[in-house]
C-alpha cells in the first residue's frame, strides 16, 4: 500500500522535472533574446553567430524546446564559457557544498524553530511567547545579508572565533549555516506556534485533558504528532526560500556552491552554466518536495487513504 | 479564562501603521525634510561619522558616505524608492494574482488547470532566482524592478484567491445568483470580490514587506537600481563594503529597513487578526 503510493508519486517525478525544464527554458529564452542578455555591447558578429547556433535560436521556439529537452536528457548543457569542462560538471563540482550548507541550515532552522514554536504555544501570551514571537517577526524583517555582515564583524573580526569566509573545515560552515538558518527560523517558529494553538482547541485534545492526562502528556501524544504535518507542508514550501537564501549566503561568505556560481556566471554571461545551475536548483526543490510528500504520507495515514 | 494579550491587534495596527506613516511622510516630503541634496558629493568630507562622534562634520547629523554625501538625506530620499518599488510591485502582483485566481476559481476545468499548474510550476522556482534572471535580462531600472518583483510573486495571491473563490462559488447564495441569471462579472463584483478583499489586503500588506526586502537582496547582488540611486538597499550594500571603517552607514540603512519592514509586518498581522478572529492564535 505504502510502497504503491510512493511508486505512484515517483511516477509523477518525470512530469515535475518536465515542468522544471519548461520553467528553466521559459525564463532563459522568453525574458529576452539570450544573445542580447549574454553578449555585451562589444560583441562581434562571430560571437553572435556562435551563440545563436549553440542555442539553436535560428529554429522555431517549440523546436528549440525539444532540442533543449534532448540535450537535457543527456545531461548536456554545453561547454562552460568561463571554466574548462562541461557546464554540468562545473555545477556538479559545487553541488555538494550547496547541499551541505542548505542541509545544515534547514536542520538548524527546523530544530530551533519547532522548539521555539512549542515554547510560544505552551506559554501563550506570556513573556516567553511575546519575546520569541516578537524576535521572530523582527527576524523576518531583517535583510539577510546585513545579518551575515554583522555576524562576520562580531564573530570573525572582533572575537576571532571563526573565519570570515571561504570553506574548509567545519568552522567555516558555522556562520553561513547560521545566516541561512536565520532566514527560515522565524517562519518555522510562527508556523509551529499557529499549528499547535489551532490543535489546542480540537475536541480530542480537550477530551484528553478532561480525562486527566497531564498537559505535557497531551502535548507529546496528542498535539505534536498532529502538528508535524502542517509543519512538514510548510517545510516543502520553504525549500524554495532555502535555495534562494543559499544564493545570497554563498555570495556573502564566498562559499563555493552553486548559488555563488550562478551569480558569477550571470555576470560573466556564461549561458550554459546559468542553465545548468538553474536546473540544478529547481530540481533540488522538486525532489525535496517529493521527499516531504512521502514523509507526510508515512506519518499521517489519512493522506495514504485519500 | 483568557489572559489579556500583551500585543493586541490595535497595538499592532497602531505601531505598524505609525511606522509606515512616518516612512510615507518622509518619502512624500523628502525635498523639504532632507537637509542636503542626496547626490551632492563632497570629497573633503568622506566617511565622516555623525553627531555621536567628536569628529563629526558640521551639518551632517548622521554623517557622510564614501563620496561625502549626507547620509540622512540619502536615507530620507531612499524611503521614496523603497516604498515606491515595494508598493508598486505589490499592486502589480496582487492584480495579476487576483484576476488569475478569480478566473481559475470561477471557470474551473481546463482554465483552472492551466492557471494553477502554471502557478505551481513557478512556485518551484525561487522568486529571487527568477528576479535575478529577469533583471540580468532586462537591466536594472525602477520600472523593470517593479515588473520583475511583481511577476515573481503573483502566485501567492492567485492561490489564496483561487481557494476562496472556489469555496465561495459553491455557496448557496452564489448558486442562487447564478440561477437568477447573474453573469460572471456580476457574481465577481457582487459576491466574490467583497469577500476576497480582506484576505487580499492582509496578504498584500505582508507582501509589501517581502518586496522591500527583495529589493535590498537584489541590490546586494548588484542587480538592483544602479548607483548612485539612493535606495535603502543600495545604501546598505555600499555600506557593507565599508562596514569596518564606517559601520554607521550600513547599520543606519539596516535599521531603517528593519523599522519599515517590521512596521509593515506588524500592520499586516494586526489586520489579519482584525479580519479573521479565527486566526487569533497567529
Amino acid at each position: 500500500m505504502m510502497v504503491r503510493y510512493i511508486l505512484r508519486r515517483l511516477a509523477f517525478l518525470p512530469l515535475t522535472l518536465l515542468l522544471v525544464a519548461l520553467a528553466t527554458f521559459v525564463v532563459l529564452r522568453l525574458t529576452g533574446n539570450p544573445v542580447d542578455i549574454f553578449l555585451d555591447i562589444n560583441r562581434t558578429p562571430e560571437q553572435v553567430d556562435a551563440l545563436t547556433k549553440r542555442l539553436h535560436l535560428d529554429q522555431p521556439i517549440p523546436i528549440q524546446f525539444l532540442i533543449f529537452l534532448r540535450d537535457l536528457a543527456h545531461g548536456d548543457f554545453g561547454e562552460s564559457l568561463q571554466f574548462t569542462g562541461s557546464a554540468a560538471d562545473v555545477v556538479q563540482q559545487r553541488a555538494g557544498a550547496t547541499l551541505q550548507l542548505a542541509g545544515t541550515a534547514l536542520a538548524l532552522a527546523v530544530a530551533l524553530g519547532v522548539l521555539g514554536g512549542i515554547a510560544c504555544a505552551v506559554w501563550r501570551d506570556r513573556l516567553a511567547d511575546v519575546a520569541i514571537s516578537s524576535i521572530a517577526v523582527a527576524g523576518q524583517s531583517m535583510p539577510s545579508f546585513w545579518l551575515g555582515m554583522l555576524l562576520i564583524e562580531f564573530f570573525a573580526l572582533q572575537l576571532h572565533w571563526l573565519p570570515t569566509s571561504g570553506s574548509g573545515d567545519l568552522r567555516h560552515l558555522v556562520l553561513p549555516a547560521a545566516t541561512l538558518a536565520a532566514i527560515l527560523l522565524p517562519n518555522f517558529v510562527l508556523i509551529t506556534r499557529t499549528a499547535i494553538l489551532e490543535l489546542m482547541g480540537e475536541q480530542f485534545v480537550v477530551t484528553g485533558r478532561s480525562k486527566g492526562l497531564s498537559r505535557a502528556r497531551v502535548l507529546l501524544t496528542h498535539i505534536l504528532p498532529n502538528a508535524a504535518n502542517p509543519v512538514l507542508s510548510f517545510l516543502g514550501i520553504q525549500v524554495g526560500s532555502l535555495m534562494a537564501g543559499s544564493i545570497i549566503t554563498e555570495t556573502i561568505y564566498a562559499w563555493p556552491g552553486v548559488g555563488r556560481l550562478l551569480i558569477n556566471s550571470i555576470f560573466h554571461r556564461d549561458v550554459p552554466v546559468v542553465e545548468a545551475a538553474v536546473f540544478f536548483i529547481a530540481t533540488t526543490i522538486a525532489l525535496a518536495n517529493l521527499l516531504v510528500d512521502v514523509l507526510q504520507m508515512l506519518i499521517d495515514p489519512r493522506i495514504r487513504r485519500a | 479564562m483568557r489572559r489579556r494579550r500583551l500585543f493586541g491587534k490595535r497595538f499592532k495596527i497602531a505601531v505598524g501603521g505609525g511606522l509606515l506613516a512616518v516612512a510615507v511622510v518622509a518619502a512624500i516630503f523628502a525635498p523639504l525634510l532632507a537637509p542636503w541634496d542626496p547626490y551632492q558629493q563632497d570629497l573633503m568630507l568622506r566617511l565622516k561619522p555623525g553627531f555621536w562622534s567628536a569628529h563629526a562634520a558640521p551639518g551632517h547629523l548622521l554623517g557622510t558616505d564614501n563620496y561625502g554625501r549626507d547620509l540622512l538625506s540619502r536615507l530620507i530620499y531612499g524611503s521614496r524608492l523603497s516604498i515606491l518599488v515595494g508598493v508598486a510591485s505589490m499592486l502589480l502582483s496582487a492584480l495579476i494574482g487576483l484576476v488569475a485566481g478569480v478566473i481559475a476559481g470561477l471557470k474551473g476545468g481546463i482554465t483552472e488547470q492551466a492557471i494553477m499548474r502554471f502557478a505551481d510550476a513557478q512556485m518551484a522556482f525561487p522568486d529571487v532566482l527568477l528576479a535575478i534572471l529577469m533583471v540580468a535580462a532586462l537591466g536594472g531600472n525602477a520600472v523593470n524592478l517593479i515588473l520583475v518583483l511583481g511577476i515573481s510573486r503573483w502566485m501567492v495571491y492567485a492561490r489564496v484567491v483561487f481557494g476562496l473563490t472556489r469555496s465561495l462559488s459553491q455557496r448557496p447564495y452564489v448558486e442562487a445568483a447564478t440561477l437568477y441569471g447573474g453573469g460572471d462579472g456580476y457574481i465577481m463584483r457582487r459576491h466574490i470580490l467583497p469577500q476576497v478583499m480582506p484576505v487580499l489586503i492582509v496578504v498584500a500588506t505582508l507582501q509589501v514587506a517581502q518586496m522591500i526586502l527583495q529589493e535590498t537582496a537584489l541590490s546586494f547582488l548588484g542587480l538592483g537600481l544602479p548607483p548612485p540611486a539612493a535606495t535603502w538597499g543600495n545604501i546598505l550594500a555600499e555600506g557593507n563594503t565599508r562596514l569596518f571603517i564606517a559601520p554607521w552607514i550600513a547599520n543606519l540603512a539596516g535599521l531603517s529597513i528593519i523599522a519599515l519592514v517590521w512596521g509593515v509586518n506588524m500592520l499586516g498581522n494586526g489586520l489579519r487578526e482584525h479580519y479573521d478572529p479565527k486566526m487569533m492564535g497567529r
